[in-house]
């Protein structure tokens, strides 16, 4: 496992040099001790990692890892099951994300989240974008700022003929990318993803990948992935979890690797990572 | 299954293909079948049955005058239903507007809102369950007992409407809240991630995607608020009333009261009248009925 | 296309206390005490129901004793002297009730079974707005029906004797069970369709017949939905008022013949009822005495219903 001082050093990406801007000298989450509890069982225990800036982060590793229960800590989705409790401590810009004074409202304004399965509100596409602005307030021009997010999600000339119609009458990669573009229109810092491409086929999770790699420059984006090659082809860093199993059968998710992805797919430090990576495992 | 099952080969050609054949569908299975059919036959014969006789019997009397004059005793050719068809249309509308905001808003609580661990909420939801069973006799002694004679609202259409009211408020929740449930989580999510207030995500994507649904319950909860009469029955509805109701405060009647009323006479006359109103009241109830499949199955699940 | 500048609306990242609330939500917190209002009028419901019930029933026992009550054979509390043993209204409910029993449950459950067990779509499309129709029908009507044409059948058709009188047990208790049909036969299926379908599949790999799977499968797998369905419906039967107030009598009568009429609990509250007769009288509570007993008796039964209804919800979803 890393520590955050050892990332500066991540020159060794020549075809992607953007990167060496992106350090973790500039953290946006810092996670220590984080362990979620789903009624009495412990799904994810003692998590610890540093999140940077404008990077992409994949979280990799076999079903039931808690690779999901992790990053729906980070905008506060967990406090929707009644059982779920998190212990530990996330930071955001060095402000507790659980303290007592924090509206997760507040927090899911600046911490987007992108869902498994597209979404879409069974609404327009015009009013999937204009939702999250109209319920935080927004008072400018609508038309605008839609054609904006639509253009900013390369989504636009595909739309822009029927912004009337019903966003179910998109094909499933479209519907995709218009909850991402709907999720950039609240202007959010961080864009969380559970799992964005699982329900689509090769070619629209190719376009998802590239509208992520145009999105990195803006927003912070952690990725929740099974697609270990997507993995490595998007993301800046890359962390491994995987399940222990106790002596009951009930499974505890634990945070085995984080290091620059490059690192995690070409020289892992440890044998799980390896053994995962390599298809021996999961 | 154990390995040491060893599989009997069946032997090859012919043998095998006999064993295969059917030897047809044993007697007691096909009389289980006919007799499993029997049972909703039964139920069927019976509602043809039912609706056959009222209509034949109330034929001679199904005209205007049922819902233009108004009860009388002397007079069998003269009377009608006039009172206790407006009553009964004033009752329901009262009805409509005390239970259907106060059912919604309990189903919004209890599917949003409430947290379903606590036994709090668990107890307000057993007891519902409860009362959806309660005899409807008994919600007439409790119109009796307190709205009537104890907050002194007496035997007016207020007191009518809130009793059935509180009769069908069981209905009313159950149904909306099936309909709320019915909404996907993945719905709430989306936005709530994009930073709405859960009051902004109830009112902006369940409700609206939860209106057919609980709209199909509303109408069908009303339609067992018109034909309900046992508790009106302890709450003045059996009075002689010819006139129409003029507003929250007056005496009422209502459809099948009256008809109750005109089965209790014994002249032959008022069987025929009885049989007549009753087909007003099912043809009611029939088209609101309708509207409740229609809408059903016109909104049925986009997702 | 320039990136839109971040958090424009919003204090700056970082800065003390960004993630408190911008803006104060009064309006939420009017709105869950309005949900909470809305959901305490059905508590406030049950509790108006025993606040209506018990006083009376406590002034009526100051009178009559509940020995008296509770296990005397006659009921003519408006005569001189009057009489306040309950068991000729608690027989009559009973006969009644066993009757209509001995109608809904075989046909309840068989047409639960047929639905869950061996209709097409198309079939189900067609019975199951039967039943809804029939459970949507009006009591009053059923009251009629069992008066005006059962019973004239039941005596044309009788083979020996008199047959049935005018008011009787036996026409009210028939129209009766056929009006719980739908109530046992919608929550047994319920209870029927929430068998796993691994369980079935199973059973017909081994080589049973459809009518195995139903009876010895299914069936036992889906007992205690199918318990509850026939509590309720009991419980239905037992507080069911117009049918019996017309076509059953009014008058008590402790009686095991069912061709003959008799007074149920909730008939003789409706026949008291509309007498109007003037608060704090001893037949004003009797309503009330006998309200109280016929609540408690479904209570009991409506509550047994709940719990089994969620034992198998418990066991299957």
């Amino acid at each position: 496992m890393t520590s955050p001082s050892d990332a500066p050093g991540g020159t060794k990406t020549p075809q992607v040099a953007f990167r060496d801007a992106r350090t973790l000298a500039d953290p946006v989450f810092e996670v220590g001790g984080l362990s979620v509890f789903y009624g009495d069982h412990e799904a994810v225990r003692d998590v610890n990692m540093t999140i940077g800036r404008q990077q992409i982060t994949a979280m990799i590793g076999p079903s039931g890892c808690g690779k999901s229960t992790v990053i729906r800590c980070f905008n506060r989705m967990n406090d929707l099951i009644p059982t779920a409790r998190v212990a530990g401590k996330i930071s955001y810009h060095d402000e507790d994300l659980y303290g007592r004074e924090v509206d997760p409202i507040e927090v899911r304004r600046r911490i987007g989240m992108v869902f498994q399965k597209p979404n879409p509100f069974p609404k327009s596409i015009y009013d999937n974008i204009a939702y999250g602005p109209r319920v935080s307030g927004f008072k400018g021009n609508l038309d605008d700022l839609v054609e904006e997010t639509l253009t900013h999600a390369a989504l636009w000339d595909e739309v822009k003929d029927k912004l009337k119609t019903s966003a179910l009458s998109l094909s499933g990669g479209q519907q995709q990318r218009l909850c991402i573009a709907r999720t950039i229109a609240v202007e959010p810092e961080v864009i969380l993803m559970d799992e964005p491409c699982s329900a689509l086929d090769p070619i629209a999770t190719a376009k998802i990948e590239d509208l992520m790699e145009r999105l990195s420059r803006e927003f912070t984006i952690i990725v929740v992935t099974h697609n270990m090659q997507q993995a490595a082809r998007v993301s800046h860093r890359t962390a491994f979890f995987t399940a222990d199993v106790d002596d009951k059968g009930e499974r505890h998710g634990r945070l085995v690797e984080y290091d620059e992805t490059i690192r995690i797919f070409e020289h892992p430090a440890d044998q799980r990572t390896e053994d995962y990576i390599s298809g021996r495992f999961g | 299954m154990t390995s040491d099952v060893i599989p009997r080969a069946p032997a090859a050609g012919a043998p095998e293909t006999r064993r295969l054949k059917g030897r047809g569908t044993p007697l007691r299975e096909r009389f289980f079948h006919l007799s499993l059919l029997a049972s909703l036959a039964v139920g069927v014969i019976f509602l043809v049955a039912l609706l056959a006789y009222v209509v034949v019997e109330g034929w001679p009397r199904l005209d205007s005058r049922i819902w233009s004059n108004f009860p009388d005793i002397i007079n069998p050719a003269n009377a009608g239903a006039q009172s206790a068809i407006m009553g009964t249309i004033w009752i329901i509308g009262f009805t409509a507007l005390y239970c259907l905001p106060t059912g919604i808003l309990t189903a919004i609580y209890l599917e949003e809102y409430a947290d379903p661990l606590r036994w709090y909420n668990r107890a307000i939801e057993i007891n519902i369950q409860n009362l959806a069973a309660v005899p409807s006799i008994v919600y007439g002694i409790l119109g009796l007992g307190i709205i009537s004679r104890g907050l002194g609202f007496g035997q007016t259409v207020m007191t009518a409407a809130l009793t059935l009211s509180l009769l069908v408020l069981p209905i009313v929740i159950i149904s909306s809240r099936e309909a709320i449930r019915a909404v996907p989580r993945s719905i709430r999510d989306a936005s709530l991630a994009l930073g709405a207030t859960q009051w902004q995500t109830v009112r902006r994507q369940v409700l609206p995607a939860a209106v057919p649904g609980m709209a199909t319950g509303a109408i069908l909860a009303l339609s067992r608020a018109i034909g309900e009469a046992a508790p009106l029955l302890l709450l003045g509805g059996l009075t002689f009333i010819t006139f129409n109701p003029t507003g929250a405060q007056s005496a009422f009647t209502v459809l099948p009261i009256q008809i109750f009323n005109w089965i209790s006479q014994s002249r032959a006359e008022f069987t025929a009248l009885a049989s007549a109103a009753i087909v007003v009241l099912l043809v009611i109830l029939l088209a609101m009925n309708s509207l409740a499949i229609w809408l059903r199955n016109r909104y049925a699940r986009r997702w | 296309m320039s990136a839109p500048e971040k958090g424009r609306r919003r204090s700056a990242a970082g800065s003390p206390g960004f993630l408190r609330r911008s803006q104060p939500r009064h309006g939420e917190k009017v709105i869950k005490v309005l949900l909470v209002a809305a959901s305490l009028v059905s508590v406030a419901t049950t509790i108006g129901i025993v606040i209506a019930l018990i006083p009376p029933s406590m002034e009526f026992f100051r009178h009559v004793s509940f020995g008296e009550f509770i296990s005397g054979t006659e009921w003519s509390p408006l005569f001189k002297p009057p009489h306040f043993g309950v068991l000729p209204l608690v027989g009559g409910t009973l006969m009644v009730t066993l009757i209509a029993l001995l109608v809904a449950v075989p046909l309840g459950l068989g047409a639960a079974v047929y639905l869950s067990e061996y209709a097409d779509p198309r079939l189900r499309s067609v019975f199951k707005p039967v039943l809804e129709v029939l459970a949507g029908i009006p009591t009053v009507v059923y009251g009629f029906f069992a008066l005006k044409a059962i019973t004239p059948l039941l005596k044309d058709i009788w083979p020996a004797g008199d047959g049935p009188q005018v008011f009787n047990a036996l026409a009210a208790g028939f129209v009766m069970g056929v009006m719980i049909i739908p109530t046992i036969a919608s929550l047994a299926e319920d209870s029927m369709s929430a068998v796993p379908h691994g369980l079935r599949d199973g059973a017909y790999a081994l080589g049973s017949s459809r009518m195995q799977v139903s009876t010895r499968v299914v069936f036992p797998a889906a007992l205690s939905g199918i318990v509850a369905a026939i509590v309720l419906g009991i419980s239905r039967a037992v507080g069911e008022t117009m049918i019996v107030a017309i076509a059953a009598g009014g008058r008590p009568n402790l009686s095991f013949n069912p061709l003959e009429g008799m007074q149920t609990m909730t008939a003789f509250i409706a026949a008291a009822g509309i007498g109007d007769l003037p608060t704090g009288s001893i037949g004003y509570q009797t309503i009330f005495a006998v309200g109280a007993l016929l609540f408690v008796m479904t209570l009991v039964m409506n509550l047994l219903s709940i719990r089994l209804v969620r034992k198998y919800r418990e066991v299957y979803e």
